[in-house]
């Protein structure tokens, strides 16, 4: 039929033909090694893309130029050639000592940014004398349970140069308020400091599962930073909106995708609620996203990702302000993939990952190290990653042109069929009343729970190949490299500080200062003055955190 | 002979709050026939052993990647012991150097499985080091 015949584009029917006299032929003499090519997210990859397959796609509304709306090229017009993205290693273990340390040395070895990784007990609220902390000080990250220890934490490092990230979630409005006053007694002008807190709760309840109080007014604690640093720390993004997590829990790729830019939705609409503008404190929202084994999904992914917040901004909340509608992130490769089996080759597929961050264009990213399946990273190994991060900054010639993948047809058609999926998650999440409501449902927990479980089974069927594990497995080496070990010392000298504090604080002004706080938050005021000034007081984090779980209870997880 | 089926305590010890291999576990096993209580997030081992000896459990496995086991899992094992449970199986999964697993075996672990383990290789070595009950 004439109709057919229209919708035949050229390039189609030379594909038909090159299928017929050229694919087919090949294929008859050396048939594919599977029948069904599928990425890391389990999601089909086609043999060949051509420009039929963006042929939907207009160059100006979708693809653009960097630095102009939709920004899927990237948020600045000359990419890396101004400014390399930031390298910045998440570190933090043992005590506030030792921590200061690493910081200066990684600072010497040429890293431009710090990211301070806390312990189970400082991510939980717990201080570290509390019983529920045994076993657990300076393990996971650095133990903080006053301001005495933060000061220690930054001893020497001038919170006015260096950008500081700092993990953590459930009790971030503290260690927001530790990490100002410490600036303050430095001199440093609250201004003029910048970094991050991680502080997105709503991932927690997603997949982290490091929360306090019930979601509702743990949201509340969020928008309070957001006012007061809209008021008085401009230059800081109080929120990093994080897939990170999400994707280590067993989400695909276009789950990671969804979910954070929903969550990231979520805050703005909360944000608006509570009477902020939202160009006000949207410019100041930052994103933190995951960096897999799967190339090109990763690539296409974080070119989606801007253009989706782009036009969410737009769509949903009005705004033109530039600022608002450019999606910053930062990117940690994938701690999941690595492999206790074989521990160096996580060298290379760190460098691959974090190859796909910077080919998608990330403000900042942390590589990990070797020997992560195994503890902590060493000295060595840490070093190791950051410099994989500078050979690809300075060697590979990857930073020279703006968005180098632009314009492949599998990477923009990827980039297309992404973010289809991910708004046709925003359509199911709206539907149930918004992300707090599914979380109640337990929806994104479930979605992610049956990824993770169909992804072990494509792993145990062979399906997806781990070297080292599903094959080309060798006795094992995991006991060659040496690792980190962190003994029951550190509590030890923990405790030690936290008896000390609390022995020389004024008990008077640590009990005003909590009651002022519990009072702030019963009537529902922005509870950062409050907690700024137990801080100052040497009120301990335990403390304060009791002091809200008072007025705010504690979570339950539904049974999911 | 009515044949019982194995049942497994899996728990998540700890303030760690990744949960994502404790639940593909859960799953893999209960694919695998055997019936599964999970305890959800943040037990003590007070609460397991209590969970344990409540569910009548042939076996806990416990997941920890935060570096605690060394304080977690003797005390599960000891608790277990205490009650007369002389023959629950104590298994371990979770990021554990490998020098820190003859002593956890030392104080009464059965196995210690490292990242990268397949669930069948946990089902069978359930099947197989399982008491049968009489």
């Amino acid at each position: 039929m004439p109709e057919t015949k229209e919708l035949t584009s050229p390039i189609e029917a030379e594909r038909e033909r090159w299928e017929r006299e050229t694919l087919l032929p090949a294929l008859q003499v050396r048939p594919e090694r599977k029948t069904r090519f599928e990425s890391v997210s389990l999601e089909e990859v086609e043999r060949l893309y051509t420009p039929a397959d963006i042929a939907g796609l207009d160059f100006s509304n979708d693809i653009g130029f960097p630095g102009e709306f939709p920004y899927t090229r990237g948020l600045h017009p000359s990419g890396y050639r101004a400014k390399l993205w930031t390298m910045r290693q998440f570190a933090g273990f043992s005590t506030p000592e030792e921590t200061n340390s690493r910081f200066k040395y990684l600072l010497q070895q040429g890293q431009t940014g710090l990211s301070v990784a806390y312990d189970l007990p400082t991510l939980m609220g717990h201080d570290a004398d509390s019983s529920l902390s045994e076993g657990e000080v300076g393990k996971c990250g650095v133990a903080v349970s006053s301001l005495s220890d933060m000061e220690v934490l930054f001893e020497g490092i001038p919170l006015e140069q260096v950008t500081v990230s700092q993990t953590i979630n459930a009790p971030a409005s503290v260690l927001l308020a530790m990490y100002l006053v410490v600036a303050e007694k430095q001199g440093a002008d609250w201004k003029k400091i910048s970094g991050t807190l991680q502080n997105d709760i709503l991932k927690e309840y997603i997949a982290q599962k490091e929360w306090i109080y019930p979601i509702r007014p743990a949201m509340k604690l969020v928008i309070d930073t957001f006012a007061f640093c809209a008021d008085h720390v401009p230059r800081y993004n109080p929120i990093s909106v994080s897939g990170y997590h999400i994707r280590e829990a067993g989400a695909t790729a276009v789950q990671e995708l969804a979910f954070t830019l929903r969550d990231g939705l979520e805050y703005v609409e909360w944000g608006r609620r509570s009477g902020l503008a939202v160009d006000s404190f949207v410019p100041r929202i930052s994103f933190f996203f995951n960096a897999h084994n799967d190339f090109f999904e990763e690539v296409a992914k974080y070119r989606a990702a801007r253009k989706i917040w782009a036009r969410e901004m737009r769509e949903r909340f009005g705004s033109n302000h530039e600022r608002t509608l450019q999606l910053r992130f930062h990117t940690q490769t994938a701690g999941v993939s690595l492999t206790v089996q074989q521990p160096l080759n996580n060298i290379v597929r760190v460098a691959i990952q974090a190859l796909a961050g910077v080919l998608g264009g990330t403000q900042s990213l942390h590589t990990d190290a070797y020997d992560e399946a195994l503890a902590l990273p060493t000295d060595r190994a840490a070093l190791i990653a950051l410099r994989t991060q500078q050979i690809i900054a300075e060697e590979t010639g990857v930073a020279n042109a703006v968005d180098p993948l632009g314009g492949s047809y599998f990477v923009e058609a990827l980039t297309e069929k992404m973010e289809e999926q991910a708004r046709e998650y925003f359509r199911k999440i709206d539907s149930l009343g918004g992300m707090v409501a599914a979380i109640e449902r337990g929806f994104p927990q479930r979605e992610i729970q049956d990824s993770a479980y169909q992804y072990q089974k494509a792993v145990e069927r062979g399906d997806q190949v781990i070297v080292g594990v599903n094959k080309y497995q060798m006795e094992d080496e995991g006991s060659t490299v040496p690792i980190l070990v962190i003994d029951e010392s550190v509590r030890q000298h923990q405790l030690e500080r936290l008896e000390q504090t609390r022995a020389k604080r004024d008990a008077g002004a640590v009990a005003n200062a909590l009651e002022k706080l519990r009072r702030a938050a019963q009537e529902e005021e922005n509870t950062m003055p409050a907690t700024i000034e137990a801080v100052r007081a040497y009120a301990t984090l335990g403390e304060i955190c009791a002091a809200l779980r008072d007025v705010y209870g504690v979570y339950e997880e539904p049974a999911i | 002979m009515n044949e019982r089926r194995i049942r497994v305590l899996v728990a998540k010890p700890g303030l760690d709050g990744h949960d994502r291999g404790a639940k593909v576990i859960a799953r893999a096993l209960r694919d695998a026939g055997m019936e599964v209580i999970y305890t959800g997030l943040r037990q003590t081992p007070e609460m397991i052993a209590a969970a344990a000896l409540q569910e009548d459990a042939d076996a806990v496995g416990v997941s920890i990647l935060s570096g605690a086991h060394n304080t977690l899992c003797p005390r599960i094992v000891q608790l277990l012991r205490k009650q007369g449970m002389h023959d629950c199986l104590v298994l371990l999964g979770g990021i554990v150097p490998q020098e820190d697993i003859p002593k956890l075996k030392a104080e009464g672990v059965a196995e210690v499985f490292l990242p990268g383990t397949s669930t069948e290789e946990i089902v069978k070595f359930l099947r197989e080091n399982v008491k049968p009950r009489g």
